[in-house]
């Protein structure tokens, strides 16, 4: 087992506050489905920064709120989802204060969404070319045809694609092309921020690998930060220099990939680690005890305490921990810790 | 480390909501699904009226000569009488009987044929599958109202009867159903329980009956529901041609009648009308309860609220 | 699209036809009723032939429409008379032929369907496409559901509620028939006036009984489009609503209207039918009803035949329009 103590040596340095301000803050966000059954809380006060060309790889069990997330700050919660509070802050625009045609404007220009089911994210009834044509037109007036499709296949081509795809419908696409469409078309406006949400889930390892390193490349070329959401730690070790950990709707740990894999804080992300299978475990897998709860009934308290070898306290089942800032710059929201980086007495 | 999760700790108070009870959860399903639940209210509303009509009036009144003739609504004829000297009121609780006599055995039958061709073809396949498949194929362009009405024009008019309408309904009504039943078949055999049951040595019947039946319930009753639509539908198309049993106070019959004779020229409105919104309250249920039960099968259809 | 989907369509089209010629064939004859000897048997009650002239008038007449011949052979003989569109003499209006009675009176419903369908495909298509779009004005998403509530009306008791309350409450418009009695017709404007106003109700009951089917099948197909990832996806680059709209919602919930149309047609045909039976049109709906209280076989069977025929050549023709719709068709 990780030590839950904080090794007192790296306490003495903060993080050095960087020279840019960050790119992407989210404050509070919070969206609830009101069901049948009764109101689940999806997203609770979520917040985090993100700086230009930083990439956050934002992990968790289905149902943990990855991809609420990812929808909630294109601002695309549908009913019976809502929106119900926090900030959404692009360079300096909160995009939750915008009209409804402002966000829309928004979108692709400041921050744009690369679809998880990229094989059926494409019209299939119109050329390829096309859908690229009218992204562009809805956001920019009166740039000339002929500007407008050397941008596009520009784009093409930066995702490693031939420019004659341009006129091609999708069912003539294999897969991993499909999916470098959507990327072409998510930089087609060089936005600040992307959120690519579970990119490679529907490819093959090879071809999961190739994506991903386009996304590494178009990324660097227009310093966007971007936000990777999968499930895939082993992939994303390699993608990311930030990770997020989300636990039933809440974030409960965000530090760099090091830190993360050599030291992470909290019970569930060292539980998470420790599942991956590596040399040592000689491929004895080991998962995570217990069921991800259901956000119709959260446990009281903090919610992973049933699953938590710490979980059998009194503080764990009545108070919510709230996230600590520990010395490093590293986030967590677990009762072990506080803001020096100890345990709780 | 010991396996507990969030439900079965016994150590994490605070944490059930109570469950609704299915009561609770059926309305509240209702007042979202209001098609369904204003359908079955009207379907029950009608049979309450024909139940009562049959033990209330004499049915004899039903057919000619047993009242005045063409009478207009009144307190001693509330539904007015016809040229034919039937009293209406009679007449409507007779017809829509034998409407939703004709409609259920014909949907019956419709719907028995379907299941058991569709089982026939999706089971066994080969050439039993494509033999079923193409005649429903060839089948479905034809326009099945026509072919009834040479059906029922061939037979003579005094041997048609309510039984004899609802087996012409019938025997061309089976290929919807038998490509439903047919592709939920396919579906279900390819599924994981049927194969464990074919491994451990449990017999074809054995599969059909206790494997697969079971789970196609859910769209035999849909099937169902649609045949008798149809079958209501066709036979009051047939009725009003003048295909009917002339005889019988069928709802078709007796506006073909009310035609024939010129009703509204005439102005005997009550005579055409009256049937009319008798078969609006019958098809309009029954298409709610289609949609509605649709709604409840394929929850993607809902409507977005 | 290459030849072989061409020859598989027409194929099929044959096969259609052919079977609706079979039934149509054994049909009668698997009945004990004998048309020629019900037709003269009437005329004999009526026009005063001895029973003796009668059987020799049967048997002659039995000859010539070749009944007296083995079954195998009468049926390649009515084969090869369908192939030539010849459905043989009318009963009821010798000597006309059933063709005769079918070209007079096509014209008529040839006009009322097609308009009729036209308006309430596009109009249905149209207000199902928007009743399913959750960014559309409210007001705009509930004109489809008076047409909705609707569907349970079928075009017959549509026309009989709109001769009704138009045509006798109102009566704004006429009750029947093809123009006024004792008008002659000419080709003038007032005749022309006469003509159509007598052609609104048939073809309002037509529209207003089928709108309603249109809107629901075009809504269930809205609504499972909207959650199709290419729409969410057109919404993430932040395309305008109308776009959406129209370049990647309708154009996909179209594909399966279009092949909706064509499963719709035999309904579509026969409403067209019964209703004009019911207005007295002089279109073919009142040529079947002419002929069935006239026992005129052959004409009864000549027009069914003849719409099976119509409508599977329609349905033929229409499969040529999808891959004009759909390039995944194109494409195979």
């Amino acid at each position: 087992m990780v030590s839950l103590v904080m090794n007192s040596a790296a306490s003495a340095k903060s993080a050095a506050p960087s020279a840019s301000q960050p790119v992407l803050r989210v404050n509070n966000l919070e969206v609830t489905y009101y069901t049948d059954l009764g109101r689940a809380k999806a997203l609770d006060a979520v917040s985090f920064s993100l700086k230009a060309g930083q990439k956050l790889g934002m992990v968790g069990e289905s149902g943990s709120g990855k991809s609420t997330l990812a929808l909630a700050m294109m601002r695309m919660i549908k009913p019976p989802g809502r929106i119900e509070g926090g900030q959404v802050i692009v360079g300096d625009t909160d995009l939750m204060s915008l009209t409804d045609e402002g966000m829309r404007a928004a979108r692709l220009d400041k921050i744009a969404y690369i679809p998880q089911g990229a094989m059926n994210s494409l019209n299939p009834v119109m050329r390829i070319g096309a859908q690229m044509i009218d992204a562009v037109r809805s956001h920019v007036r009166g740039e000339r045809g002929s500007a407008i499709e050397d941008r596009c296949t520009a784009a093409l081509r930066s995702v490693d694609l031939d420019p004659g795809v341009f006129r091609m419908y999708a069912h003539e696409l294999s897969g991993g092309m499909k999916q470098r469409v959507c990327i072409a078309i998510g930089i087609l406006l060089r936005p600040s921020v992307i959120i690519a949400d579970e990119p490679t889930s529907a490819l093959d390892v090879v071809t999961q690998r190739q994506v991903m390193e386009t996304i590494n490349r178009v990324q660097a070329e227009i310093n966007a930060a971007v936000i990777l959401i999968g499930h895939d730690m082993g992939l994303m070790a390699q993608a990311v220099d930030q990770v997020a950990v989300m636990y039933a709707g809440r974030l409960v740990e965000m530090s760099s990939v090091r830190e993360m894999f050599t030291d992470p804080k909290h019970p569930y992300s060292q539980a998470l680690i420790s599942s991956l299978p590596n040399l040592d475990t000689k491929g004895v897998f080991r998962g995570i005890p217990g069921l991800a709860p259901s956000l119709l009934r959260l446990p009281s308290g903090c919610a992973f305490h049933p699953r938590c070898p710490h979980g059998h306290e009194e503080l764990q089942r009545s108070v919510r921990p709230e996230p600590v800032t520990l010395p490093g710059g590293r986030m967590v929201a677990c009762h072990l810790y506080n803001e020096d980086g100890h345990r709780h007495g | 480390m010991t396996l507990t999760s969030a439900s079965t700790n016994p150590a994490a108070p605070n944490v059930a909501i109570v469950q609704p009870s299915r009561l609770t959860l059926t309305l509240r399903y209702f007042r979202r699904n209001k098609g369904l639940a204003i359908g079955l209210g009207i379907l029950l509303a009608l049979a309450l009226f024909t139940i009562i009509g049959l033990l209330v009036i004499d049915p004899k009144k039903a057919y000619p000569l047993s009242a005045a003739l063409k009478q207009s609504p009144s307190l001693k004829y509330p539904f007015g009488t016809d040229f034919f000297g039937r009293d209406l009121l009679a007449a409507m609780v007779v017809g829509m009987w034998q409407t939703a006599f004709i409609g259920l055995l014909a949907g019956g039958i419709g719907t028995a044929l379907g299941v058991v061709l569709g089982f026939l073809a999706a089971y066994f396949g080969g050439w039993v599958d494509g033999v079923i498949r193409t005649i429903c194929q060839i089948l479905t362009p034809i326009p099945v109202l026509l072919i009834q009405v040479v059906v029922a024009g061939s037979l003579d008019k005094r041997d048609v009867t309510i039984v004899t309408m609802a087996m012409i309904v019938a025997m061309l009504a089976w290929m919807g159903p038998t490509l439903v039943i047919r592709a939920q078949v396919l579906t279900l055999k390819e599924r994981q329980f049927v194969a464990v049951a074919k491994l451990s040595g449990v017999s074809d019947m054995g599969i059909i009956f206790k494997e697969i039946l079971p789970n196609l319930l859910p769209f035999i009753a849909a099937a169902f529901v649609g045949q008798v639509f149809g079958a209501v539908f066709a036979s009051f198309y047939l009725a009003v041609l003048g295909l009917g049993p002339l005889r019988e106070p069928l709802l078709g019959n007796i506006i073909w009648a009310a035609q024939s004779q010129g009703a509204f020229f005439n102005g005997w409105w009550w005579w055409p009308l009256e049937p009319a919104f008798a078969m609006i309250l019958i098809l309009g249920a029954l298409a709610l309860v289609n949609m509605g039960l649709d709604e409840l099968a394929n929850p993607r259809v809902r409507r977005t609220e | 699209m290459n030849i072989r989907i061409v020859a598989r369509r027409l194929l099929f089209f044959v096969l259609v036809v052919w079977a609706a010629s079979t039934i149509v064939f054994f049909i009668p004859r698997l009945s004990p009723r004998n048309a020629i000897r019900e037709r003269f048997g009437e005329l004999a009650r009526t026009g005063g032939f001895s029973p003796a002239d009668v059987e020799k008038l049967i048997a002659s007449m039995q000859q010539q429409f070749g009944l007296d011949k083995p079954l195998l052979e009468q049926y390649w003989q009515y084969l090869g008379n369908i192939l030539r569109m010849d459905f043989g003499y009318s009963l009821s209006r010798y000597p006309m032929t059933v063709t005769d009675v079918i070209a007079q009176s096509l014209p008529w419903t040839i006009g009322l369907l097609l308009v009729t369908t036209v308006i309430s495909f596009v109009l249905g298509t149209i207000l199902g496409a928007v009743a399913a779009w959750p960014k559309a004005p409210g007001w705009l998403r509930s004109t489809a559901t008076p047409f909705i509530l609707l569907t349970g009306v079928p075009p017959v008791i549509m026309g009989i509620l709109l001769l009704f309350f138009i045509g006798f409450r109102l009566k704004w418009l006429p009750l029947g028939g093809a123009y006024s009695v004792g008008i002659v017709p000419t080709w003038s404007w007032s005749f022309f006036i006469d003509l159509m106003e007598h052609q609104i109700l048939p073809a309002l009951s037509l529209i207003l009984g089928s709108v309603g089917g249109w809107v629901l099948s075009m809504r269930g197909m809205g609504i499972t489009i909207q959650g199709e990832d290419y729409v969410n996806f057109a919404e993430h680059k932040g395309l305008t609503g109308r776009r959406i709209f129209r370049d990647y919602y309708l154009r996909n919930a179209l594909l399966p209207q279009v092949t909706g149309l064509a499963l719709a047609l035999g309904t579509v045909v026969t409403s067209a039918v019964v209703v004009e039976g019911l207005f007295g049109l002089p279109g073919i709906g009142t040529a079947l009803n002419l002929a069935i209280r006239a026992n005129d076989f052959p004409v009864i069977y000549g027009i069914v035949l003849f719409i099976t025929i119509a409508i599977a050549l329609l349905m033929t023709l229409l499969e040529f329009v999808y891959p004009l719709l759909d390039p995944r068709i194109r494409a195979n």
